[in-house]
């Protein structure tokens, strides 16, 4: 049975203010209701004045996505009443929006390159937001900080097949949003999404409020499991909202009155008609996901793999491209293996290393000062002191406080005999042919010796010193 | 040199919603000027209702931009004007705070919905005041009081702080007892802000001149038809007349549109006032909402209590008219008519500098004579079409029936207001000789 599913994109804009004021979008740790004027605040009289930026910001999009800009567009109030609209309508687009008609590009379940379709791009206001105050209070507070905060809604076409490519195509989204420099995806519900879906020849269900890259994977997963059982029981699935409780990764019908919607669109009579089809052509894009990857495998000579990993987020691509100078290659390992798994780990952002000294870490490998092995904990040292906001200590520093510097093989006589000389069924092992047994001793030393060994050079002290002790 | 002004109006006709008794002024053209407001556009620490209960006590934070020019040229704002509740009315009847009672004749009304502005200039409690007009709410008072009313084109005064209605149609616009004083507010009311995007940079500035030889007068047989006053037509002919002798040639055309104008006008503002005035919900400002209801009902009784009649019939009829599945036949269509409406002044405008008819039909009603919606609604016939239009449109006194003043309507081309001031100059003045 086909899954289909289309995705409408909540994505709020990077500008310094508001769409339609100048009061401040960064409200982040600020107090309630400190970022807003009459305008946001919806009070009697006040006026929107579109903020040029945010339109700048959308034809960007409009452009990197190959959409059509519309000769005239225009702003549209959706009305409806809720607590967090201080005017009760939302200032949106409706049937004439920004941009009509885009591809992106994804890979299907197996791998295949394909083409998901946009719809529309439109601009428009986000709302307040209510704050629910705990132990059954008989009230809400509402804060405005957020209220007219510039919003991009991204509308596909029903293309995606599986909950993953549906993932996949928000990664993806969400690289050329941050490629072009629109988007801060760091910030908490900077995207919010509402997922189409229906299995094929049954109707459609509409998921609401999933507010992250991996919460729509687990709302389409579930919605997929649950429709088909639907089915496999000879029930049917009825056209409705579902809300995603994206704590208990489920979805559950909203029947509410709310919901039931006549919006009574009508153009919004305060601002005029928006013609901008000509600043296209004045738009320089940056270089986008798909350029740069191909770039680094050419410029670079490396991996698909790599390229594709170090491309995935302009922060980490352009981090690759201060530190690779002295050896593509090496870098790229690793950059994108052993540096991303390590702030993976810590939950750390590539903006808070600095690549200088990633450059001077890769400079004692390229040397053969250190072991790859010495390198991975001097590199755990300097996250560490990242992460914890202390200055990060140049590498050659960790290596000489900490004697990491590669030994040379006759240092480790004296570990390779005791080793030996403690490991005598391993030794036993290693002379009936058991090759495992080498890799056994091999890493006792290194053990011992913490990583300072090259461990190949080991392996032939090691062997080299039980065919010795035979003679 | 600045001070302030005491002010304290023997308002017999209950003119004001809220005075100042002690009304700051500074330097300017209007330095020590008494201007009075009205109770929709908003003042930074004085109550703005719209003559509504539902905004009661909401002092805004801020001064509409027209305010900010008034302080700016020094003049003393000494309070605010009663009104039809948010401008929906012709008489002044709708106020949530009493009607305002006309200084000719106390037992007729004001007209609307810029009532107050006009009582209190007719009684000289001021000699000038800002007027609204969404469908004719600064002429049809000023016929009726007698004074001076414009309304300017639109998009040449700052909605900025008017607490809207029907936005597309409305402008704040001047009232006073001479074609000059109305001419000197304009000037310092009409100066670019870029706060309101339906605003063009076209500052009026400008000396009322009498000379209006040459001057052509579109005269549209739709003005002086069906349900309008023989005895009004009669005077405003003969004032046409005086105009004819200062050197204006008369020329007959035609606004065919006319017929739909009051329709297309009374979608078009009661479907935006539905929209402007879903946000009076109880929780920002005005009487606060009852919190142990659910929201959904607390809005509902809020509103069904604060909301007269006559507001919540147009909010549901323009909440209706944007309904999906009628949007189609009446918002929709309505905009066509308006399109037409516009073109047919454009038109007639090619062969007439100005238009002139009466303001009004009739002269001001009694208190309490218009009862039944519709017939009010017709009263607006004249008026409506230069809001539909965008176009300016003066009402001038021009003489009385049955002892009331009758206005004359002169209306122009886009940003030619300095041409329909001229006009209503010269008529003014040759009468007044």
């Amino acid at each position: 049975m086909k899954t289909i599913v289309g995705l409408e994109i909540h994505v709020q804009l990077a500008t310094a203010t508001k769409l339609f004021c100048g009061c401040s979008t960064d409200y982040r740790d600020d107090e309630p209701n400190t970022h807003c004027c009459p305008v946001c605040l919806g009070l009697p009289g006040a006026l929107p004045r579109l903020n040029r930026k945010a339109v700048e910001y959308g034809l960007r999009v409009a452009k990197a996505l190959d959409m059509e800009v519309l000769e005239e567009s225009e702003f549209a109030r959706k009305n409806y009443f809720y607590p967090d609209l201080p005017k009760a309508y939302q200032v949106t687009q409706y049937d004439k929006p920004l941009a009509v008609a885009g591809t992106v590009e994804i890979e299907d379940d197996e791998g295949h390159e394909k083409i998901v379709r946009i719809t529309r791009v439109h601009l428009e206001e986000d709302p307040g937001r209510l704050v629910h105050v705990s132990g059954g209070s008989k009230y809400s507070l509402v804060d405005y900080n957020r209220s007219g905060i510039p919003l991009l809604e991204i509308v596909t076409e029903p293309d995606m097949r599986s909950p993953q490519e549906a993932r996949r195509f928000l990664n993806k989204l969400r690289t050329i949003l941050e490629y072009l420099g629109v988007f801060d995806g760091d910030r908490e519900g900077s995207l919010r999404v509402d997922a189409n879906i229906s299995l094929e020849g049954s109707v459609r269900v509409e998921v609401k409020n999933i507010s992250s890259y991996r919460g729509v994977e687990k709302a389409l997963t579930f919605e997929v499991t649950r429709q088909k059982n639907l089915l496999r029981r000879g029930q049917t699935v009825t056209r409705e909202t579902r809300h995603f409780m994206e704590g208990r990764g489920i979805t559950t019908s909203s029947r509410s009155k709310e919901e039931e919607h006549d919006y009574r669109y009508f153009p919004e009579p305060d601002l005029r008609p928006l013609r901008v089809a000509g600043w296209v052509a004045e738009i320089d894009l940056p270089e986008l996901p798909v350029a740069r990857k191909n770039r680094f495998m050419v410029q670079y000579g490396i991996s698909l793999n790599h390229a594709r990993t170090l491309t995935g987020d302009p922060k980490l691509a352009d981090f690759y491209e201060e530190v690779a100078h002295l050896d593509p290659a090496l870098a790229a390992t690793w950059v994108a293996d052993i540096l991303l798994g390590e702030l993976n780990y810590r939950n750390m952002s590539i903006a808070a290393v600095p690549p200088g000294r990633i450059a001077e870490l890769l400079g004692l490998l390229k040397s053969e000062t250190i072991t790859d092995a010495a390198g991975v904990q001097v590199l755990r040292e300097m996250l560490d002191a990242c992460a914890a906001g202390r200055p990060c200590e140049m590498p050659a520093m960790i290596v000489k406080r900490e004697n990491l510097g590669k030994t040379m093989g006759d240092d480790f006589t004296a570990t390779v005999q005791a080793v030996i000389a403690a490991n005598p069924q391993a030794v036993e092992d290693y002379r009936n042919g058991k090759s495992g047994a080498l890799n056994f001793l091999v890493g006792q030393v290194m053990k011992e010796t913490r990583g300072r060994a090259d461990p190949r050079e080991l392996g032939r002290i090691v062997s080299e010193s039980i065919d010795i002790g035979e003679v | 040199m600045a001070g302030s002004l005491n002010f304290l109006p023997d308002d017999r006709y209950n003119a004001f919603i809220t005075t100042c008794r002690e009304a700051p002024f500074g330097d300017g053209a209007l330095a020590g000027v008494a201007v009075a407001v009205k109770d929709n556009i908003s003042t930074a620490g004085i109550q703005t209702t719209c003559g509504s209960r539902i905004l009661e006590g909401y002092i805004p934070p801020y001064d509409a931009h027209v305010v900010e020019l008034l302080r700016r040229e020094g003049a003393a704002i000494v309070g605010k004007t009663n009104m039809d509740e948010f401008g929906m009315g012709s008489t002044t009847e709708t106020s949530a705070f009493g009607p305002t009672r006309n200084p000719v004749d106390t037992e007729r009304v004001p007209g609307g919905s810029s009532g107050g502005s006009a009582a209190a200039v007719a009684a000289g409690l001021v000699p000038m005041a800002l007027g609204t007009d969404t469908g004719g709410s600064t002429r049809c008072p000023a016929a009726f009081c007698g004074i001076v009313g414009l309304k300017p084109t639109y998009g040449r005064v700052s909605r900025y702080g008017l607490v809207a209605y029907a936005n597309s149609l409305e402008q704040i616009g001047p009232m006073a007892r001479t074609v000059e004083d109305a001419s000197r507010l304009m000037s310092v009311i009409a100066k670019y802000d870029p706060r309101d995007s339906t605003m063009l940079d076209r500052p009026y500035d400008h000396q009322p001149s009498a000379d209006i030889a040459g001057l052509r007068i579109g005269i549209p047989e739709e003005y002086f038809g069906e349900g309008v006053d023989p005895r009004v037509a009669e005077t405003v002919r003969d004032a046409i007349g005086v105009l004819d002798n200062l050197g204006a040639d008369t020329v007959p055309v035609s606004i065919p549109g006319m017929q739909y104008a009051l329709a297309a006008y009374y979608v078009i503002c009661t479907g935006e006032a539905s929209s402007n005035l879903a946000r009076f919900d109880g929780v920002r400002y005005g009487p606060a909402v009852d919190t142990r209801k659910t929201w959904h009902e607390a809005y509902q009784e809020l509103r069904q209590a604060n909301f007269g009649t006559e507001v919540r019939r147009r909010v549901m009829l323009g909440t209706f008219a944007l309904s999906a599945g009628y949007a189609g036949r009446y918002y929709a269509k309505a905009q066509v008519a308006r399109r037409n409406i516009r073109q047919d002044f454009e038109r007639a405008l090619r062969d007439a500098d100005v238009i002139a008819g009466p303001t009004m039909p009739t002269v001001a009603f009694r208190l309490g004579e218009k009862t039944d919606p519709l017939s009010l609604y017709l009263a607006d016939i004249l008026t409506a079409p230069a809001n539909l239009a965008g176009i300016p449109a003066i009402s001038v006194p021009c003489g009385r029936v049955d002892g009331l003043p009758v206005g004359l309507q002169l209306m122009g081309r886009q940003f030619e207001d300095e041409r329909v001031v001229d006009a209503a100059f010269a008529y003014e003045q040759e009468v007044r000789r």
